[in-house]
């Protein structure tokens, strides 16, 4: 009896193991440090090996150009064409040190792109739409590759881990994607909270990384030199809704505000608080919720009481969800309501009635205006694929139309895709340089960092729409762009009409 | 005062379903002296039994013909937790069960995490509203309120009615006594974590009905009961139902006055004075 006590008691302290066994030990971090070292200290020595290698050929061919040139182009073409044969069937080796090979000119080299996404836990719907849009990024990609100016032909893999939306993992998979999968470039998790635990692991490894699906502002203002945000930032969340109000009903004067107690929801409500504040609305209610928050009842109260024109706030997308399902269920009378990070979700949809003229701040919309006479007038670069090439691409991939989270895991691709491309290098140095210098559009709309000691990487030129939740003809909830009024594709619902 | 009686009313409700969960876990203390930390879980596994019966993904039962379901299978789940992990530690010291139940929820929570992973569900199950005045009342909680006072009371008339209900009382009792005059304490215990472990999988349904969840869910709900069983009594199932009442309202009344999340605060400072002042609890203890 004691000995199956003894196995249950053994059982669990497994269990307890594998439940805490997230990062590895420390040991065996040491350990691939030290062979992560190794390998690239050869690495380095194959690089220089290589490296000598092709200044003699390239002497020899300079004497042969010479005496005749043409003969010589085509001695090279067949060395090259050769090479590349050489080099195809070598690919798993040459794929773990792109180092080694960027040496070689007119090579493939791999880059290595390093990410966590929420595979498990409150944030997975959002993550999901940022990993497709990434993965089909990578797709379209290697179909070409990207040739820099010493003709080597840049492909890119992914190494991914399932953060289960928990910001004590992320520290320590960051770690490893840089440590030992040798990751060259990182893009963020999804949200706010999550990539501003990741930032500071890009920084202490001097890599390069590409924040998506994190807006809060205060990341970007802690000196942080590597870290370039895509999304308008948070405190530009809620103040085009501000506005979007002010248009509906001149009249209405009080506002609610109900937000996730998390860090980028409080960091957009205090934005829009102030904001609120200063164009003489009246803050009748502003309070927070856990973020595991499933009885929404009490804060229904208190907004009934209170009695606003609008309540705003909400955080991601199951409290948010779940808050607007539960206004609808106690038919409060609420005219105007805004949410984050919700209501631009597809899934959204499934809440029926609920959804029904829920206004939601949206970074990218398939409706959107930006084609490449847009960037001519606006006299920026036009880079990547359209808005109809996206949107069809990812239609034919994952079978549903992109949400705003799924446009920007592609463009947080793309831009360190051109990055790349304008440097002509992979070098960390040179990519910050062309992403320090980038202002470009693409079908996701413009992209400018700021560059300043004080918020470097903050995202400084993309613009916000809002969605609303409408029915067509024939009965079905379809998302509509209502504001700004340049991008209107249908005329907003208002008052809600929650009360039967 | 309208908000007050709103949020009264909502509090109120959900108290009922506490105070069914926190029955559980006082009748397995009150008969074994075992603190059952594997309530939470199996809480929570009745929150998944519920979807999984009834859900948009599920089988399609309508969810309190699942109730029905569920109370058996948490039923035989409380016998398998009995025997396997409690029986042989029963009277070891306080330590070893508390360790054995505390490794059953180790254990349901990993499997529970990679089978369902920690991605909240919902049942997306309404059956509309009822407003009375200022009072929007939700068609599910009042529903489960219902049903958690009609679970009470059977647990009263089993208790008090049945042989086998009073055959766990004698034991809870006096178990040597018990053991002398016939009752064969073995079935008995297992018959007592059974319905304690019947109750929590109940409440665990009922509040799958209206809230979203996890596998972790659970543990919210197991610190409430805990509050619960001290306020009302350690081992009195029918004091544990008015601790329910008491927090619930408390849940009602507190946001009414202050910011919601000062809610968990007042609720500890609660229990920190019941067991200082009252340790017996309101209702003085069930033995």
């Amino acid at each position: 009896m004691k000995r199956l006590f003894l196995f249950v008691m053994l059982l669990a302290l497994i269990f307890t193991a594998v439940q805490c066994g997230g990062a590895a030990p420390a040991p065996v971090q040491e350990k691939a440090k030290e062979a992560a070292a190794d390998v690239k200290e050869a690495a380095e020595g194959a690089a220089d090996q290589a490296k000598e290698a092709v200044d003699q050929a390239q002497e020899t061919v300079k004497e042969a150009a010479a005496d005749a040139q043409q003969a010589a182009e085509e001695t090279a073409a067949d060395v090259k064409e050769a090479v590349e044969e050489a080099v195809a069937t070598e690919e798993p080796a040459a794929t773990e040190e792109p180092a080694a090979e960027a040496a070689m000119t007119g090579e493939e080299t791999v880059v290595t792109i390093g990410y966590t996404a929420s595979k498990t836990g409150a944030q997975e719907v959002p993550s999901r739409g940022q990993t497709h849009g990434l993965e089909l990024w990578l797709e379209q990609v290697n179909q070409d590759g990207v040739t820099l100016a010493d003709g080597t032909v840049v492909k890119f893999q992914a190494v991914t881990y399932d953060d289960e939306s928990a910001k004590e993992r992320v520290q320590s998979l960051y770690t490893t994607l840089v440590e030992q999968d040798g990751a060259n470039f990182l893009i963020s998790p999804y949200s706010s909270g999550l990539t501003d635990a990741a930032a500071v692991i890009a920084e202490t490894y001097s890599k390069i990384m590409i924040t998506t699906g994190a807006a809060s502002d205060e990341t970007y203002q802690k000196g942080l030199t590597l870290v370039y945000q895509l999304y308008t930032p948070a405190s530009r969340y809620l103040t085009g809704a501000i506005d979007l109000l002010g248009s509906l009903n001149p009249d209405a004067k009080k506002i609610a505000f109900v937000y996730e107690n998390a860090k980028f929801s409080t960091d957009v409500v205090d934005a829009a608080q102030k904001y609120a504040e200063s164009k003489g609305y009246e803050v009748v209610l502003s309070e927070g919720y856990d973020s595991e928050t499933t009885d929404f009842a009490p804060f229904i109260n208190k907004i009934a009481a209170a009695e606003p024109d609008a309540v705003m706030g909400g955080g991601h997308f199951n409290d948010g969800s779940t808050f607007a399902r539960q206004l609808h269920e106690k038919q409060t009378s609420v005219e105007f309501l805004a949410l984050l990070v919700a209501p631009p979700e597809l899934d959204f949809a499934e809440l029926g009635d609920a959804a029904l003229g829920v206004v939601g701040p949206s970074q990218w919309e398939p409706q959107a205006n930006y084609t490449p006479e847009a960037a001519e007038a606006a006299g920026v670069e036009w880079y990547g694929p359209t808005v109809a090439d996206f949107v069809s691409a990812y239609e034919a991939k994952f079978g549903e139309e992109p949400a705003y989270h799924a446009a920007g895991g592609y463009a947080s691709g793309l831009v360190l895709q051109q990055a790349i491309e304008t440097a002509g290098s992979t070098e960390p140095a040179a990519v910050q340089a062309a992403l320090d210098g980038m202002n470009l559009m693409t079908f996701y709309g413009t992209v400018k960092f700021n560059t300043t000691p004080e918020s470097h990487g903050l995202q400084e030129a993309h613009e916000m729409v809002y969605v609303q939740w409408q029915k067509d003809d024939g009965g079905n909830l379809v998302k509509q762009v209502v504001w700004p009024v340049e991008g209107q594709s249908a005329e907003p619902i208002y008052p809600l009409a929650q009360v039967p | 005062m309208e908000q007050l009686i709103a949020s009264l009313a909502d509090g109120l409700l959900l108290g009922f379903v506490y105070g069914l969960a926190a029955m559980g876990l006082t009748l397995i203390f009150g008969v074994m002296d075992v603190i059952n930390l594997a309530h939470g879980p199996i809480i929570a596994l009745g929150m998944f039994a519920m979807f999984f019966l009834s859900g948009a993904i599920g089988v399609g039962l309508n969810p309190y013909l699942a109730l029905v379901i569920i109370a058996i299978l948490g039923l035989l789940f409380g016998f398998c937790i009995y025997f396997v992990a409690v029986h042989r530690v029963l009277n070891a010291p306080h330590l070893s069960s508390l360790l054995a139940t505390f490794s059953v929820n180790m254990m349901i929570i990993g499997v529970g995490t990679a089978v369902f992973t920690t991605t909240p569900r919902n049942m997306d199950f309404s059956i509309g509203s009822i407003s009375l005045g200022p009072v929007t009342l939700l068609g599910t909680r009042l529903v489960a309120a219902l049903i958690a006072v009609l679970v009470a009371a059977l647990l009263y008339l089993f208790l008090y009615r049945t042989q086998p209900g009073k055959a766990i009382r004698a034991v809870s009792n006096n178990r040597s006594a018990a053991e002398l005059m016939g009752i064969p304490s073995t079935q008995t215990l297992a018959l007592s974590f059974g319905i304690g472990s019947m109750l929590a999988s109940i409440a665990g349904g009922l509040i799958a009905t209206f809230f979203s969840f996890t596998i972790l869910s659970g543990g919210v709900y197991e610190l409430k009961s805990f509050v619960i069983v001290v306020l009302g009594g350690l081992g009195n199932p029918t004091g544990a139902l008015l601790g329910g009442l008491i927090l619930g309202g408390l849940e009602g009344i507190v946001p009414v006055f202050m910011p919601v999340s000062w809610v968990p605060v007042i609720e500890f400072v609660l229990f920190v004075i019941i067991l200082m002042v009252r340790p017996k609890g309101l209702m003085g203890g069930g033995r």
